[in-house]
């Protein structure tokens, strides 16, 4: 299935107040979703006979800094029998930093999402266990947020050197 | 009189990360291990908190980031050809293939690959398949020591050393290489090269049937890995396995062929996959079996390699590798997921451009040994603590790629 057929059949299937958009300048090709219906896309992306995505490769967080004010998550998914990728993007307000968790269709987004949780401060709803993965518990903050500044001693530490 | 070091005292546990098992959390016949960070057998500085009931294991839960240096935001401050150092120390053991991974994410960007000189290409799949046999020595002979096995160790690290002596002539480093720039090389292969890889791989050969001999096909080595910590493929997409581990439980999935990225289409070699030869497919046996096999095919690319670059794409005295090194490498405005096959499985960049700077606004590694890992407690799960050890070993993760 084509990039443009796979749209469609999106389109088709959920509308357009879901499916917001597509991008085809990313590589691989990227769609657009709505954040209040992901875990209903990606499980009918992981489950439906003509897509049938059973791996999610990655999963990102970003953040688009506070002059535009949102956060994005994106996911990477491969589908092994028909050999296709796909991009889905979601976009999320920097006031509600919170998405649905997909670790019930893939099991692998559990430590992905915590990744997330943990350096941007996106908090997944309905995750079995969301805690700091990376970073130790008592640490403030998430660095990979462009207006991070690191806390000045930790544990009595310097923090800046 | 000053009390003994090691008196419980709920206080010396004060700064240590909390566990996620609380004691009034257990039944009266569990017991909270804590093995690590410093344990030889977790291979680095994984902490594990391993709930026993008796010898078996019930649960387990990975502490990691001991090690851990936020990659992803150095590399929010740093032009692209500057990151391949830190893509480097990731993955330690295999810096090679990572560079491999993340150079072709940029050139992609750039919309260059296409115009990468041949005997570059075959020169980058060369270094990455002697790393990726460096990276199965280690994880091999490692896996053997965890499990009670002296000798192969240290037969493997020898040989290892060889391979790491060959890649320092060519760049200068040991492990942290920096050979392969975005659109071309460092330098090209010092003059005298081919004849001495040649050499190795003729020295190489009968040694990997003696690895296999001494190790694989051992009996005691059989015993204790075979029918320990089965990966059901199910479960092991699921989990988004990649590598050996997810060959070893019987799927055909290696990114070299499916993608066929770089020369590698130019190249035979065959994919090894578990079929539970001597237990059950997916066993940490198989995935052993694969890893072995691996360095058999891994020796028939580099011939390969080694045959086009002495004769079809031979060195000249044109030959520039940094030709086709941009001056100013700014890729347009764009996402890009780029993969490709590592020693451990799909090493993955999720890079972000916006188009107005060297610097990528967004690069995310997707580290394989990172995935692979979050599978250990659905397979330890029943097993015996000495079983774990052999699950772990199987597993071949490197901490710097789990924590970044």
């Amino acid at each position: 299935m084509t990039f443009e057929e796979l749209y469609a059949y999106l389109l088709q299937k959920f509308g357009e107040e879901v499916i917001t958009g597509q991008d085809e300048q990313s590589s691989p090709k990227a769609i657009l979703v709505d954040s209040a219906t992901i875990v209903e896309i990606l499980s009918f992306l992981h489950e439906d006979e003509h897509l049938y995505f059973d791996m999610l490769s990655c999963l990102t967080g970003l953040d688009n800094g506070p002059e535009v004010g949102t956060m994005e998550v994106i996911y990477n998914l491969y589908s092994i029998p028909y050999d296709q990728s796909l991009m889905v993007k979601v976009t999320l307000p920097q006031d509600k930093l919170e998405i649905e968790s997909v670790s019930s269709i893939w099991q692998t987004a559990e430590w992905h999402e915590r990744e997330v949780f943990d350096l941007l401060g996106i908090s997944f709803l309905n995750h079995p266990d969301l805690r700091r993965i990376l970073l130790p518990n008592d640490w403030e903050g998430h660095p990979l947020r462009k207006d991070y500044q690191e806390q000045e001693y930790y544990h009595g530490i310097k923090v800046k050197y | 009189m000053s009390t003994v070091q090691y008196d419980s005292d709920p206080k010396n546990l004060a700064l240590s990360e909390p566990t996620k098992y609380k004691p009034e959390q257990l039944k009266t016949e569990e017991m909270l291990i804590n093995i690590g960070p410093q344990h030889p057998s977790t291979h680095g500085v994984l902490r594990l908190e391993v709930i026993t009931d008796g010898e078996v294991v019930v649960d387990v839960v990975p502490h990691m980031g001991y090690l851990h240096r936020c990659f992803e935001k150095h590399a929010e401050a740093l032009p692209y050809n500057q990151i391949i150092p830190y893509v480097d120390r990731m993955d330690y053991v295999a810096a090679m293939n990572s560079e491999h991974a993340y150079v072709m994410g940029v050139e992609r960007m750039l919309g260059i690959q296409e115009q990468i000189p041949k005997r570059v290409e075959y020169i980058r799949v060369l270094v990455a398949e002697l790393n990726r046999l460096a990276s199965h020595f280690v994880a091999l002979g490692t896996y053997g020591m965890d499990i009670g096995a002296f000798t192969p160790f240290l037969w493997m690290m020898r040989d290892r050393e060889h391979i790491q002596r060959l890649l320092e002539w060519t760049c200068g480093a040991r492990m942290l290489y920096n050979y392969i720039w975005i659109g071309g090389l460092f330098y090209d292969l010092p003059v005298g090269f081919e004849e001495r890889c040649t050499d190795f791989v003729n020295y190489l050969k009968p040694k990997l049937k003696e690895l296999e001999d001494l190790l694989i096909s051992n009996k005691i080595f059989v015993d204790r890995t075979a029918n320990v910590g089965v990966l059901p493929l199910e479960l092991a997409i699921n989990y988004g396995i990649t590598g050996p581990m997810l060959r070893g439980s019987g799927l055909k999935f290696d990114l070299r062929r499916v993608d066929g990225y770089s020369v590698y289409p130019e190249l035979e070699f065959e994919v090894p996959i578990g079929t539970g030869e001597m237990g059950t497919t997916g066993d940490c046996w198989d995935r052993s079996w694969v890893r072995a096999q691996e360095c058999f095919q891994s020796v028939n690319i580099i011939e390969q390699c080694l045959k086009q670059l002495t004769i079809d794409h031979r060195r000249t005295r044109e030959f520039d590798p940094r030709e086709m090194v941009p001056k100013k490498i700014r890729p347009k405005a764009q996402d890009l997921y780029v993969r490709a096959e590592n020693p451990k499985g799909e090493l993955g960049f999720f890079f972000r451009a916006d188009g107005r700077s060297d610097i990528p606004f967004r690069c995310k590694a997707r580290a394989c040994s990172f995935v692979n890992l979050s599978v250990l407690p659905e397979i330890a799960k029943g097993h015996l603590i000495g079983d774990l050890i052999a699950i772990i070993g199987s597993i071949d993760f490197v901490l710097g790629e789990v924590d970044r």
